[in-house]
C-alpha cells in the first residue's frame, strides 16, 4: 500500500479524485428492515459499497458450551462476496482479513449491547459485502448498529463509523478505494455517539502523533454526520411502517 | 458482575478471589510483580537460533517467548505489483505454549497478531520489496513465521520484537538462473527502520504496559500501538472503549517504551 505512494495522484488542486473536499463524506444511504426474515436488518450504500446486515437473536446459544449464564454472547461474521471487487473473482468463504474484521467488529458491539439482559443466549450479527469500494468495515459497523436497533436489542449507545486517512500528503475523511489502496495511511474508527469513545481503532501507514490526534477529531465530526443519517433512516422506517419495499 | 465475552469462555478459570485481589491492588497502583505501570518485564533477544532459515530470532519479555523465522522462496508477484517482492506473515499460537491454545487451523487471535505484526513492519517500510525482483514473473517471497512458544502475557509485543530482530538477522540469499542457492547469501537484508509495538491495558483511567497473563485476564480494554523512531506505524484496539485523551497518553507511552526497547535491539 504505502510502498506505491506517489504513483497515483490523489489530490489535485485541493480536491480529491472524486471531486470531494477533505472532510466530505461520500453519498451514504441507509435502508432499514430489508430482510423481513431477520430480527433486524439494514442495507447500506456508501459510495460504491453495498452491504447488507442481518441480526438474529437473542436466541439459543449454539454450541451450548459457548453460552454464559451471565449475559448474551455477541457473535459477528463479516464476509466479502467473491464478486465484490473490480479485480479477479476471489475465493468465497472466510479469509484471514474477514476473520480479523469479524473479531474487531464484534469487539465494537460488545461495548454497547446490554448483554446482561439475556443470559444463555447469543446475538448474531451477519454482514455481507456485496460490492466493495474502500471502507467496508466502517460501512459494516454503521449498518450493524442500525440492524441491532431494528432488532430491538437494547444498546447503551449508537455507534457510527468512518475512516480517516492520509492521501496525497493530506488528511482526508472517508477514503475511497483509490485513496485506500494508494494512500499513505488508513485509520478506521468507530465511536459511540453519546460519550464519544473510540470503539474501533486500527491504523496502518506512517503518521505523527499530531496527525493521529487531528484525525480522531475529523472522525468525530464525520461520525456525527453518519449518525444523523442512521437516525433518520430508523425514523423514516418506523414512521412509514414495516411494509416499505427497498429499492436496490 | 462477571463479564466474560466471546471466546474468553475457553480460558482457564481464574479464581474469583484472585481476580478481586488483583483488581484491588491494581486500583491502588500496585502490580503483583512489583513493576511500575509503564515498566516492561525483562527483555532478552537472541538472534539466529535457526540455521535452516535465512534469518531468525527468539525474543523474551518476561516468561513470554516468541520465535520468528524468516525464510525466502521464489514466488509469483501479485498481478498489480509485478516487480515487487512479497512478504507474508503467519502466526502459530502453539498448543505447546499455553493451556488456552488449541491445535487446529489458525483462530482469530493468531490471525490478528500476524496481521498486526505484518502491518507494523509493512507500514514502517523496513523491508525494500522492490529489491526482491528476480525476473519476469519471479520475485523473492519473504515468509515470516511467528511461533509463540510460551504465553505468559503480551505475545503481541514479543512477536513484533522477535520479527524485527529476525529481520536484523536476515541475509538475502544468492539467486542464480531464477533459483535460490541455499546456504549462500548475496547481502544482509538491513532493515532501515525498527518497528516495535507497545501493548497496554486500562486500569481505571491509567494505562498499564506489557500486561502479564493474569493482568490480561482481569483488564479488558487493550490497545496496541506500533512505533518507529518518529512515527506511529500501526494501531489496533482490542476489547473496550477509549477516549481521545487516553489515546494521546497511550501514544506518548508507546514512543518512550519503543525507544527503550529499540536500544536493547540495537545491542
Amino acid at each position: 500500500m504505502s510502498d506505491s505512494k506517489g504513483t497515483v495522484p490523489l489530490m489535485i488542486n485541493g480536491k480529491r479524485t472524486d471531486g470531494r473536499e477533505v472532510e466530505d463524506l461520500r453519498n451514504l444511504r441507509i435502508e432499514v428492515g430489508i430482510i423481513p426474515e431477520a430480527d433486524g436488518s439494514a442495507y447500506v450504500e456508501w459510495g460504491g459499497n453495498k452491504i447488507v446486515c442481518g441480526v438474529y437473536g437473542p436466541r439459543e446459544c449454539i454450541p451450548r458450551h459457548d453460552a454464559s449464564p451471565y449475559h448474551s454472547i455477541v457473535k459477528c461474521r463479516y464476509m466479502m462476496s467473491p464478486f465484490a471487487s473490480l479485480e479477479e473473482h476471489s475465493r468465497s468463504g472466510p479469509s484471514r482479513r474477514s476473520t480479523e474484521l469479524s473479531k474487531v467488529i464484534r469487539e465494537v458491539f460488545e461495548n454497547v449491547v446490554i448483554a446482561e439482559k439475556f443470559p444463555n443466549t447469543q446475538i448474531d450479527i451477519y454482514i455481507d459485502v456485496l460490492q466493495a469500494d474502500g471502507g467496508t468495515r466502517t460501512a459494516s459497523i454503521t449498518a450493524a448498529t442500525v440492524a441491532l436497533a431494528n432488532a430491538g436489542i437494547p444498546m447503551k449507545d449508537m455507534v457510527a463509523s468512518v475512516a480517516v486517512g492520509k492521501a496525497g500528503d493530506t488528511l482526508v475523511l472517508d477514503l475511497n478505494k483509490a485513496e485506500d489502496n494508494f494512500g499513505q495511511s488508513d485509520m478506521p474508527m468507530a465511536m459511540s455517539q453519546k460519550d464519544k469513545k473510540l470503539l474501533l481503532l486500527q491504523m496502518d501507514g506512517l503518521l505523527t502523533k499530531e496527525e493521529v490526534i487531528e484525525m480522531v477529531g475529523m472522525a468525530e465530526r464525520g461520525c456525527e454526520k453518519v449518525n444523523a443519517i442512521q437516525t433518520s433512516a430508523l425514523k423514516r422506517f418506523y414512521e412509514k411502517g414495516e411494509d416499505e419495499t427497498v429499492k436496490w | 458482575m462477571v463479564m466474560i465475552m466471546g471466546d474468553e469462555v475457553k480460558d482457564v478459570i481464574m479464581a474469583q478471589i484472585r481476580r478481586d485481589v488483583l483488581n484491588n491492588t491494581l486500583s491502588k497502583g500496585v502490580r503483583f510483580d512489583g513493576r511500575k505501570f509503564d515498566e516492561y518485564r525483562p527483555i532478552e533477544v537472541q538472534r539466529g537460533p535457526i540455521k535452516t532459515a535465512e534469518g531468525s530470532a527468539v525474543a523474551k519479555i518476561g516468561q513470554t517467548m516468541v520465535l520468528v523465522a524468516a525464510k525466502f522462496d521464489i514466488v509469483k508477484p501479485f498481478p498489480d505489483r509485478p516487480t515487487q517482492g512479497v512478504m507474508v506473515s503467519n502466526a502459530e499460537l502453539l498448543p505447546t505454549a499455553s493451556p488456552t491454545f488449541e491445535s487446529g487451523p489458525p483462530d482469530e487471535y493468531s490471525i490478528e497478531v500476524a496481521r498486526v505484526v505484518d502491518r507494523a513492519l509493512r507500514s514502517a517500510e523496513c523491508v525494500d520489496l522492490n529489491s526482491f525482483f528476480v525476473e519476469t514473473d519471479k520475485v523473492l517471497g519473504l515468509y515470516l513465521d511467528i511461533y509463540v512458544l510460551n504465553h505468559a502475557g503480551n505475545y503481541t509485543d514479543t512477536a513484533t520484537l522477535a520479527a524485527t530482530a529476525a529481520l536484523l538477522d536476515t541475509k538475502i540469499p544468492k539467486v542464480e538462473n531464477g533459483a535460490i542457492i541455499r546456504g549462500e547469501y548475496a547481502k544482509p537484508l538491513n532493515p532501515t527502520k525498527l518497528p516495535l509495538t507497545t501493548t497496554m491495558v486500562k486500569v481505571g483511567n491509567n494505562w498499564l504496559v506489557d500486561p502479564s497473563r493474569d493482568e490480561e485476564r482481569v483488564l479488558e480494554t487493550t490497545l496496541t500501538i506500533g512505533t518507529t523512531e518518529e512515527h506511529v506505524c500501526a494501531m489496533q484496539k482490542g476489547k473496550g472503549a477509549i477516549t481521545k485523551d487516553e489515546l494521546v497518553e497511550a501514544m506518548e507511552i508507546a514512543f518512550k517504551r519503543g525507544d527503550d526497547i529499540r536500544k536493547i535491539l540495537k545491542g
